[in-house]
C-alpha cells in the first residue's frame, strides 16, 4: 500500500499544535507531482502552502476549507489514478493520527537545548540525525523559528542545527562588540562544542554575512554557503528597518517595520508581533541589538562585505533573493563571481525563505547534494 | 520556555531583581520563612505562599517579617526607598490599606514632587485583590481606583503569569512608588513565562484580541472575563476587540481612543465598586474626548455597589461574568448578535 500518500497537517514550528485549511490550490481527481502547491495552511503566526512530495493523484480531500486540525491530521490522499476507491477508503478508514510524543515523531517534538560558548550560552534546535550537517542561521532580530518552514523539510534527510547568534533568540544577550568576526566567532564555537567539523552553512541576512565570515576564517569549518538575502555583499541596507526595529516597543509600532520582511504584508499575524515584542523586552536585547546595528549597519550602511574576498572561498556558493526584498537590495546578488548561482525568486520579500519556502529547501538541498 | 502559574511567575521576578539588585529587599507579614528553613520561621511563604522560598534564598537580612501593623512597614518601607533601598512591601489583602494610607498617598506619593525632584521613592507595594475566594466583605475587594486616584502613585494590575512577572520587574525598577495589585483567583493561572528577566512598560495597553465590532477595556482578572465574552461572541458574528490596560495610573487612554474610533462602541468591564471606579473614569475620558466616533451609549459593567457579600450563592452573582459583559455588548449591537 506504500502507494498511497497521506497528506498530514504539518508541523511549522515549535509552537505549532493546530492548523487551520485556508484553502485548497487542488482539486480532487487532479494529477500532482513533487513541489505541487496542495493547499494553504494558516498557522496562529504565518500562512504557507503545503506542498506535494510526490507524484499521483489527490484522490481525496478529506478536510474541507476552515477546518482546523491538529498537527498530523489526515487532510487529503495522494495515489495514482489506478488505485481502487475502495483501497483509498480503506486506507482514510485505517488513518491513525500520529501524535508528537509517539515514536517516530521524535523530530516535531524536539526542543531547543544550549550549550556554552566562551562563558556565552547558545541556543539551538536540532533537528535529524543523519547525512550531513547543515547550520541555519537567522538575521537581525531574528531566531532559530525562522527557519520553522525549512527545517522540518531539511532535517528528512539532514543532521540540521538551527541557532540562536548571540544577543538573539535564547542565547546570551552579551555580544562582545557585535561584529560580524565576534558572531561568527561564536558560530565556530557552537560548531566545535558540538563537535561538528564541517557543515553547510544557510545564512539569512545578517547570518549570511556570519556564514561569510566564518568560512573565510574557518574555511575547513564549512562545506557550502547558502546566502539567503545576505548581508555582507554590498553597501546599503534599509536603516528605516534597523532603527524602527530596534525603537519600536508596541504592537502598532513593530507592525509596520515587520511588514517591510514580506512581499506580502498581510503574512504578518498578531502572534509573529507578539514574538517579536516578547523578544525585545528581555533583559540585555535592547542593547545588544544597539551594539550590532551600531557596529555592522550604523546610518543604513553595512560596515562589513566579503565582496572583495569571495574569489577566496573554495567551496560551492550560492545566493538566493527576494525580488521585492525591502532590507537587503537584491542588486547586491548582481556581478558576483561567475561561479556563484544567484536565484531570485519573483513574489517574495526578504523573508524568501519563508514566503517561498519550498523552493529555497530545493536549493539548499541541492547545494548539499553537491 | 516553561508554563508558569502566576504565583511563580511573581516568585521569580522577586528572585530575579534581588540577585541582580542587592538593594532590592522584600517585607511584610509572613513573608519569610519557607522550603529549606526548617524550624526557625513558619514556611508559607506569605498567606498564599507567593514568596516561598525566597528566605532560604537570601536570607533574614533581606527578608523581613514584620509585626501585624500595616502602617509601621509600610512607613518604613517608604522611608527606606527615600534612604537607598528598593523595598517591596506585602500588604497581605488591599482591604488593610486604610491604617496606613498617610504613609502612603500623603508621604511616599508626594516626596518626588515635594522636594523638587531631588528625592525618589523606589518602593512597590504588592497586595491582593479581588472577589471570589470565600472570604467575604473584608478581603475581597478592588480598591485600585482609590489609589488611582493619587498623584505621585504608579498602579499596575497584571492579568497573567507572563504580564505579572514583566510588571513587576519594571514595579521594582521604577523609581516612583508602585502599587501592584495581584487578583487572588489568577494565582494558579499558568502559561508560558520566559526564564529570563524581562520587562514591560507602564501606561502602554495591551490588545489582546482585535475587532472591529465593539471595544471591550478590562483590567487585571476582568480581561480573562473579556475575552471569554468575546470568544463566545466571534461564534456570534460579533468581533470584540479587547484591551488590557495593565496599568491604571499611568492610564493609557490613547489605545482605547484609537479603538473606540474604530468600533465606534465601548464596553468597560472593572470589578471595582462601580461610582468613581475605572469605568466611569475611562466612560467619561471616551465621552469627552472620543464622542465624535461612538455609536452608542458606552457600557459599564461592574459589581453592584454593595460590599462583597459573604453568601457563595451572592458572591457569585455580584463578580461580572462573560455572560453580563455579553450581555453589555449584546444591549449596544442588537442588530448584530444573532443569537
Amino acid at each position: 500500500m506504500t502507494e498511497i500518500r497521506a497528506v498530514t497537517m504539518p508541523k511549522w514550528g515549535l509552537a505549532m499544535t493546530e492548523g487551520k485549511v485556508a484553502a485548497w490550490a487542488v482539486q480532487e481527481g487532479e494529477a500532482v507531482g513533487p513541489g505541487t502547491e496542495l493547499v494553504d495552511i494558516e498557522t496562529s503566526k504565518i500562512t504557507n502552502a503545503l506542498e506535494a512530495d510526490t507524484d499521483g493523484v489527490l484522490r481525496r480531500v478529506c478536510a474541507a476549507e476552515g477546518d482546523t486540525l491538529p498537527v498530523g491530521a489526515l487532510l487529503g490522499v495522494i495515489a495514482p489514478a489506478s488505485m481502487p476507491d475502495a483501497d483509498i477508503q480503506a486506507f482514510i478508514d485505517g488513518f491513525v493520527v500520529e501524535v508528537d510524543e509517539d515514536a517516530g515523531a521524535e523530530d516535531a517534538a524536539a526542543e531547543p537545548e544550549t550549550v556554552t560558548v566562551d562563558g556565552r550560552t547558545i541556543r539551538y534546535l536540532r533537528m535529524g540525525q543523519d547525512g550531513p550537517a547543515v547550520l541555519l542561521i537567522h538575521g537581525f532580530g531574528g531566531d532559530l523559528n525562522n527557519w520553522m518552514f525549512n527545517q522540518p523539510a531539511l532535517a528528512e534527510r539532514h543532521a540540521t542545527y538551527a541557532i540562536d547568534l548571540p544577543g538573539h533568540g535564547g542565547s546570551s544577550k552579551e555580544v562582545g562588540d557585535g561584529s560580524v568576526e565576534a558572531m561568527a566567532a561564536a558560530v565556530g564555537g557552537l560548531m566545535a562544542a558540538l563537535g561538528l567539523e564541517r557543515a553547510h552553512l544557510v545564512g539569512h541576512s545578517l547570518g549570511g554575512a556570519v556564514a561569510l565570515a566564518l568560512a573565510l576564517g574557518q574555511p575547513d569549518r564549512v562545506a557550502s554557503l547558502t546566502l539567503v538575502c545576505s548581508a555582507g555583499l554590498g553597501e546599503e541596507i534599509a536603516a528605516d528597518y534597523v532603527d524602527g526595529f530596534i525603537a519600536a516597543s508596541r504592537r502598532k509600532d513593530i507592525k509596520p517595520v515587520a511588514q517591510m520582511l514580506f512581499a506580502d504584508p498581510s503574512l504578518v499575524s498578531r502572534d509573529m508581533l507578539e514574538d517579536i515584542l516578547r523578544y525585545k523586552r528581555l533583559d540585555g536585547v535592547d542593547a545588544a541589538l544597539r551594539t550590532i546595528a551600531g557596529r555592522v549597519f550604523a546610518d543604513g550602511r553595512q560596515a562589513w562585505s566579503a565582496r572583495a574576498r569571495l574569489d577566496e572561498l573554495a567551496v560551492p556558493v550560492q545566493a538566493v533573493w527576494g525580488a521585492q526584498d525591502r532590507i537587503v537590495p537584491p542588486a547586491h546578488g548582481d556581478g558576483l563571481p561567475e561561479r556563484i548561482g544567484v536565484r531570485v525568486i519573483d513574489g517574495t520579500g526578504h523573508m524568501v525563505h519563508m514566503e517561498a519556502a519550498q523552493e529555497v529547501n530545493r536549493l539548499i538541498e541541492a547545494i548539499v547534494a553537491g | 520556555m516553561a508554563k508558569k502559574s502566576y504565583r511563580q511567575a511573581i516568585n521569580e521576578a522577586l528572585a530575579q531583581e534581588m540577585e541582580r539588585d542587592e538593594t532590592v529587599v522584600l517585607m511584610g507579614e509572613d513573608v519569610a520563612g519557607g522550603l529549606g528553613a526548617p524550624g526557625e520561621q513558619d514556611a508559607w511563604g506569605g498567606p498564599l505562599g507567593v514568596t516561598k522560598g525566597l528566605y532560604a534564598k537570601f536570607g533574614r537580612g533581606r527578608i523581613l517579617d514584620t509585626p501585624i501593623s500595616e502602617s509601621g512597614f509600610i512607613g518604613a518601607a517608604a522611608g527606606a526607598a527615600a534612604t537607598g533601598l528598593r523595598p517591596v512591601a506585602e500588604l497581605m489583602f488591599v482591604d488593610f490599606m486604610g491604617v496606613c494610607f498617610d504613609q502612603i498617598y500623603n508621604q511616599a506619593a508626594k516626596f518626588r514632587y515635594m522636594f523638587g525632584g531631588r528625592a525618589v521613592t523606589p518602593m512597590v507595594i504588592r497586595t491582593m485583590i479581588g472577589a471570589g475566594f470565600r472570604a467575604a466583605a473584608q478581603h475581597s475587594q478592588c480598591l485600585y481606583p482609590i489609589f488611582t486616584h493619587i498623584p505621585g502613585l504608579k498602579c499596575v494590575m497584571p492579568s497573567s503569569p507572563y504580564e505579572a512577572k514583566g510588571l513587576l520587574i519594571q514595579a521594582i525598577r521604577d523609581d516612583d512608588p508602585v502599587i501592584f495589585f495581584e487578583h487572588k483567583l489568577l494565582y494558579d493561572v499558568e502559561e508560558e513565562v520566559p526564564d529570563e528577566p524581562y520587562t514591560i512598560p507602564f501606561g502602554e495597553a495591551n490588545i489582546t484580541r482585535d475587532g472591529d465590532d465593539v471595544t471591550i477595556v478590562a483590567l487585571s482578572r476582568m480581561v480573562n472575563v473579556a475575552n471569554e465574552a468575546a470568544e463566545s461572541l466571534a461564534g456570534k458574528g460579533v468581533e470584540c476587540e479587547v484591551i488590557d490596560l495593565r496599568t491604571s495610573s499611568p492610564l493609557d487612554i490613547d489605545t482605547v481612543l484609537e479603538s473606540v474610533e474604530n468600533t465606534g462602541r465601548l464596553v468597560v468591564v472593572d470589578e471595582a465598586s462601580p461610582r468613581c471606579n475605572m469605568a466611569t473614569d475611562i466612560a467619561a475620558q471616551v465621552a469627552q474626548d472620543g464622542f465624535q466616533h461612538l455609536k452608542a451609549p458606552i457600557r459599564m459593567v461592574s459589581p453592584p455597589h454593595v460590599p462583597v457579600p459573604f453568601s457563595a450563592a451572592l458572591e457569585d452573582l455580584y463578580i461580572p461574568n462573560a455572560s453580563t459583559v455579553e450581555d453589555a455588548v449584546k444591549a449596544i449591537l442588537p442588530e448584530k448578535v444573532s443569537a
